[in-house]
């Protein structure tokens, strides 16, 4: 089943077309990664699927149904969760808060309830600090619970921010680059994660990915992009070894020039 | 040092951590009960202004502190929730319960008005567009004559509740506690509120609006409920005022008041119900213990010498301790629990990554 699909969308920044007619189709329950240099359009296309962009041309379909009418905020609650390529965690808050204020679409207390923290508030909070500590579990963030976001080492904030994306209860999630910056032994520790929430809670992974050995370790599939352009999409063997994407990576060979 | 065990996740929500927190916090409720058995009228009417202060200082808080929307231009709601609670009085004889009520949620819902234009403003913008906010304020009570009175202003009748005459010089002690009770009410609300899913998504709306959006965060939404809340909050503390003050016109409620009030809650602390309560008790004693330095000194009065107290103690502030004075009590409960392990650098912040700000 298709779960996330876009239909030939094309963004342009004034005179930079930053993605041209990419299609793709993301099948439920797999792990999609897409590859390509810099400014090759990765983060633009998962900007769009935010809805933080509108598409120039084209559509793009989730469940079947087009997102374009969709406000960013309304993105969770249909069942897309992401990552930041920058780390966006909100910083003087505690990794507990921040894992709460993923569970944000599945509240349901009114105002006037809040105000007052009426006995169904706190059943409901306790029901959400249930759902958080589930996450905690599975990315062993038990020792950092209580601490502020702003204290913490780099590699946590990325297992934390995966935790929140986590959290909201997703049916697929974007991975901005999950293991730019982290070490050896964190890399694998992510690959391991991003294959388990597939394998274990049924997660469908888009994630873009510059680290090769990490791409090829977990993913399904592979798409190359090539400034905007979709260069190939295939089994990871296959992307890593076609000319044009060594070719967009590398530059070309001087032998190969005629 | 001691270590609190945790053994059900309601010791992370319920109001007090454990019972000597509870203690803690009832023996200093039971206290500022106790203050007009204490105090003689004069002081008790600085007490009631701390109070006062407090309540528009969480107000505040709540808008700038928590949801991350600087303002400038609060005067404009005391102005708003004053004027429409005297006037609710005087013109349409409400009962003072109704007239409160309805001056906090009037200024609530002009609060939330002002959040439309607000979405499109960040930071130093929105101080700038709320700035020009408080100006008009002065100017539109000037104008609005026939109901504000003009630059003569308005007197605020005694108010009165089921029977019980709350006369502000007749019953001090009664004046008092009127604004006690609003005080702790509001205490309680923004306290629930902070451990309920709008206030965590106030914070989330601060640090970082890019991915409170993309964890479901209508920011429109949360926005006009920040504004509307703190608003509301702002006009009670208003109406109070009025009352505390008997008579008002346009020059009380000046941009010095809105500028006065922000840097109150910057003292306090930025962040934290705490910080607004210690923001109104510096303000609130700051000419007290100039009086009384003068007295012991004897010299006659300097002029402006409050203000430039008040500003220097921002300056040393903003420099050494950016959390304000409830960061720094934090810091040195910190190191008393954790006698004598507390490292030096143990609140030093790593340095924030480089931040998106496309979507700006």
């Amino acid at each position: 089943m298709t779960l996330l699909e876009t239909e030939a969308v094309t963004v342009r920044f004034g005179g930079v077309v930053a993605l041209h007619e990419v299609c793709l189709q993301v099948q439920s329950g797999e792990i999609f990664a897409i590859v390509g240099p810099n400014g090759a359009g990765k983060s633009t296309l998962f900007n769009l699927v935010s809805r933080f962009l509108d598409p120039d041309t084209g559509d793009i379909r989730f469940e079947g149904r087009s997102l374009l009418a969709q406000p960013p905020s309304a993105i969770a609650g249909l069942g897309i969760a992401r990552t930041f390529q920058n780390i966006e965690l909100f910083d003087h808050a505690s990794v507990l808060q921040n894992l709460l204020i993923g569970r944000h679409t599945s509240r349901r207390a009114s105002l006037p309830a809040q105000l007052l923290f009426l006995p169904s508030v706190r059943r409901e909070e306790i029901a959400h600090r249930e759902a958080v500590e589930q996450v905690i579990d599975f990315l062993e963030l038990q020792p950092y619970r209580e601490r502020m976001i702003a204290g913490l080492p780099y590699g946590i904030r990325k297992v934390v921010e995966l935790g929140r994306a986590l959290a909201t209860g997703p049916k697929l999630v974007l991975l901005d680059e999950p293991a730019s910056g982290l070490s050896v032994e964190e890399t694998r520790d992510m690959g391991f994660w991003i294959r388990d929430l597939r394998d274990r809670m049924g997660i469908t992974v888009v994630m873009v990915e510059h680290d090769m050995n990490l791409v090829s370790a977990i993913s399904d599939r592979v798409l190359a992009l090539s400034e905007g352009r979709v260069v190939v999409t295939g089994p990871p063997e296959l992307v890593q070894s076609h000319p044009e994407v060594v070719s967009a990576y590398l530059g070309d060979a001087p032998e190969a020039v005629k | 040092m001691r270590f609190r065990f945790k053994e059900h996740y309601d010791q992370d929500i319920r109001l007090f951590a454990d019972l000597a927190d509870g203690l803690r916090y009832g023996s200093l409720l039971l206290g500022a009960v106790l203050l007009p058995f204490v105090l003689d009228d004069f002081l008790l009417g600085e007490a009631t202004s701390v109070v006062i202060w407090a309540i528009a200082g969480m107000g505040l808080m709540l808008l700038t502190g928590h949801a991350g929307q600087v303002s400038l231009g609060h005067a404009a709601f005391l102005a708003l929730g004053c004027y429409v609670n005297a006037i609710l009085m005087n013109s349409f004889g409400l009962p003072f319960p109704l007239a409160f009520l309805l001056a906090g949620v009037i200024s609530g819902l002009c609060g939330v008005a002002v959040a439309i234009p607000a979405l499109r403003l960040h930071g130093l913008y929105l101080a700038i567009a709320t700035l020009a906010l408080s100006m008009l304020t002065e100017d539109i009570i000037v104008l609005a004559e026939p109901w504000t009175g003009g630059v003569i202003g308005l007197t605020a009748p005694t108010p009165e509740i089921a029977g019980l005459v709350i006369d502000r010089y007749a019953a001090p002690d009664l004046f008092y506690w009127l604004c006690l009770g609003v005080a702790v009410l509001v205490t309680l609300g923004y306290r629930n509120l902070l451990r309920s899913p709008l206030g965590r998504a106030f914070i989330a709306i601060r640090d970082s609006e890019i991915s409170a959006q993309a964890a479901g965060i209508s920011l429109a939404r949360t926005k006009a409920a920040a504004f509307g809340l703190s608003c509301m909050v702002t006009g009670w503390a208003g109406a109070l005022m009025g009352h505390f003050f008997y008579s008002f016109n346009h020059e009380v409620f000046t941009i010095i008041l809105s500028i006065q009030l922000l840097l109150m809650i910057v003292i306090g602390g930025l962040g934290s119900i705490h910080g607004a309560w210690y923001g109104a008790v510096i303000v609130g004693l700051i000419p007290q213990a100039i009086n009384l330095v003068r007295d012991a000194v004897g010299t006659v009065a300097v002029p402006g010498l409050e203000t430039s107290l008040f500003s220097v103690l921002i300056v040393l502030f903003v420099l050494y301790e950016p959390h304000g004075l409830h960061g720094r009590l934090t810091k040195w409960k910190v190191w008393l629990d954790l006698f004598p392990f507390c490292r030096r650098d143990m609140f030093r912040r790593q340095k924030s990554y480089l931040r998106t700000e496309r979507f700006r």
